[in-house]
């Protein structure tokens, strides 16, 4: 086992690396970056300078030895906008960005398991029918025009909810404010809802569909079928049997959910004006400020690995089998 | 591993049968051709010129008649451009995209995976890893970062979308080589002497082609949402070109006035596009393969 963390935490290491080389790269594949940082109307000389002051003049592999050395020290140059190191903008729209993302993960999960496991047990009546329905609509709304729809239907038209907005609890938190942030906490519940649901949906509808056809399958087992024959219960055999083994599929794209889940999250914060990375890179795009729009791809790759790597090293004490073959992920 | 490779007479009448018999298939067919029409024949069906402006006609009601008798089915947009043209247009980027975008990630994932599972040893490492190391970036970040630096445009959102989608082809075929790379008829095809590219495209190429279709009915569906997002963040093709995302785009200014028509159409339609690709895709996993069910 510990020859496995081993392996895997060098892994991300050499993919953290890929992530630093793609961002490198992204910046020089639309020719001379230089022209991102000047204005149009720049003179030669201008021009010129800015390219001696950048550092570009330089050859490829200085420049990148140069920008990890900055990476390292969490130095991603100025924002062009701001006139702030993007960094530190950055890391300020995180936490209203991983409330949402955890919220609709939740949605995702705990929405999924109840639906995964009903549509299985009841495999090809009209409960099967509707849910297997919904979660092929699911897969196939698009976020961001969920959270239009839902804007136009549930806050315009019903009013029940914030079309937009955020009350921030892990800042507070953070801070050491925990009576502030529990008083908020019933707000930022409130704020998140609309948009929750907008970037947990497609997730929410794969998910049932794994339980489903993953418990499905476990159910077909020969050791589900002793326990049955045992004269077991059929709630018994489904929780402490088939639901054990149903889990690992489960686990195993939980971690590769969360990239897709913040894909969503940046379209779906600029739907509802919710203030964290996405709507950040949006402006960031708008106005080409190249520096903010690196810093904030990084920073979600570096969550997204992370968490992809906490997620292996869970399955790792969830699966025995793990442990016996050392097998890679 | 053996699977059933290419539908026979036989098999294509299974197909269909198949299909009659959920209906959900049918519907989808009809709906794709529909949309096909629409985007082959956008100039020719759709009422105006989906960019002429008519500002004396700014968000029309759906069904309204302009001073000249025309009418606007889909209402009008805040430029007073027809909302159904737009939609009829918006077909071409959607489908153009999503096909284009399979056809270079499917080409370069499936050389990649034919070089990964026959050569082994350092070419598959090298290969694999590469893979992994993209995998593990969420793909809309990293369409967003190249995309900023090489400009929108609807050649450079193919490259990316394309360039995203090559792993998951890669995989597969390099599981399906490294499988035949050992079977008679590949030994066969090597006694004779046939030449290694020979072996590869002409022998093993066709037995894996199969399985592939479904993985690129899924994905057709999910690069016309990333296509979606990218043109609703600003990033997809020139505003002049009207796209199902920038419809939506566009429509956010309008929505607390309840224009509701901008907001609903475009998803409607973007919806039913990729429900359709997710739907066939089902349909051709279970007649061809359903243990692809694990792997997609």
């Amino acid at each position: 086992m510990g020859s496995y963390v081993l392996r895997r935490l060098l892994q991300s290491v050499v993919v953290i690396v890929g992530v630093t080389l793609v961002t490198f790269l992204a910046l020089q594949a639309g020719g001379d970056p230089t022209y991102l940082f000047v204005s149009e109307r720049a003179s030669l000389e201008e021009i010129e300078a800015a390219r001696r002051a950048l550092g570009f003049d330089r050859p490829l592999h200085e420049q990148y030895l140069s920008y990890v050395g900055d990476l390292t020290r969490g130095d991603f140059g100025q924002s062009l906008s701001y006139r702030q190191p993007a960094m530190e903008i950055v890391l300020e729209a995180l936490p209203a960005t991983i409330e949402l993302a955890i919220f609709s993960m939740f949605i995702a999960i705990v929405v999924a398991i109840p639906l995964g496991i009903l549509s299985a047990i009841n495999r090809g009546t009209a409960w099967d029918g509707s849910i297997t329905t919904f979660a092929m609509f699911g897969q196939s709304i698009p976020n961001f025009w969920m959270g239009i729809m839902m804007i136009l239907f549930f806050g315009l038209y019903l009013r029940w909810f914030p079309i937009s907005g955020h009350v921030p609890f892990l800042t507070p938190l953070l801070a050491g404010d925990v009576g502030v942030a529990f008083a908020n906490l019933p707000r930022t519940l409130y704020h998140l809802i609309l948009p929750g649901i907008a970037v947990g949906t497609y997730s929410l509808a794969r998910n049932t569909r794994l339980i489903r056809s993953s418990l499905l399958e476990v159910l077909e087992q020969d050791y589900v079928r002793t326990a049955r024959s045992k004269g077991l219960s059929e709630r018994r055999v489904l929780i402490h049997h088939a639901m054990r083994n149903a889990w690992l599929p489960v686990v195993t794209i939980i971690g590769l959910e969360f990239g897709f889940l913040l894909g969503g999250v940046v379209v779906v914060e600029t739907v509802f004006s919710y203030p964290g990375i996405g709507r950040l890179l949006f402006a960031a795009i708008n106005q080409r400020d190249i520096p903010l729009v690196q810093a904030g791809v990084t920073l979600l790759a570096g969550v997204f690995i992370l968490l992809n790597l906490l997620v292996d090293l869970v399955y790792v004490r969830l699966d025995p089998r793990m442990k016996l073959s050392e097998g890679r992920a | 591993m053996s699977r059933a490779a290419v539908p026979t007479e036989h098999g294509a009448r299974r197909a269909l049968r198949i299909m009659v018999a959920s209906k959900w298939p049918l519907l989808a067919v009809a709906f794709l051709f529909f949309a096909s029409v629409a985007a082959a024949f956008g100039p020719v069906l759709s009422p105006f010129d989906p960019n002429r402006q008519n500002l004396v006609l700014r968000l029309a009601d759906p069904m309204a008649v302009g001073p000249d008798g025309s009418l606007f089915w889909l209402g009008s947009d805040a430029l007073g451009r027809d909302v159904l043209s737009r939609l009829l247009y918006g077909a071409r980027v959607s489908l153009l995209v999503g096909f284009a975008a399979i056809a270079v990630g499917g080409g370069i994932g499936i050389v990649a995976g034919l070089l990964s599972g026959y050569f082994g040893g350092w070419v598959d490492d090298l290969i694999m890893r590469v893979g992994d190391i993209q995998l593990a970036f969420p793909f809309i970040l990293l369409a967003i970062l190249f995309l900023v630096v090489l400009g929108s445009g609807v050649g450079n959102l193919i490259l990316v979308l394309g360039v995203g989608q090559w792993v998951t082809y890669a995989r597969i075929v390099r599981a399906d080589t490294l499988s035949l790379r050992e079977k008679e008829f590949v030994e066969a095809a090597r006694a004779l002497g046939d030449s290694t590219v020979s072996i590869i495209f002409r022998t093993i190429l066709p037995n894996i082609l199969a399985p592939l279709t479904v993985i690129a009915s899924f994905n057709v569906a999910s690069v016309i949402l990333s296509e979606a997002a990218l043109s609703f963040l600003g990033l997809g093709v020139p505003p002049s070109v009207p796209t199902w995302g920038s419809m939506l785009a566009e429509s956010r200014d309008t929505l607390v006035a309840n224009k509701w028509w901008l907001a609903v159409f475009p998803g409607v339609a973007i919806m039913l596009t990729v429900l359709s690709f997710n739907i066939l895709g089902d349909w051709l996993r279970d007649f061809l393969d359903p243990r692809l069910r694990e792997r997609t």
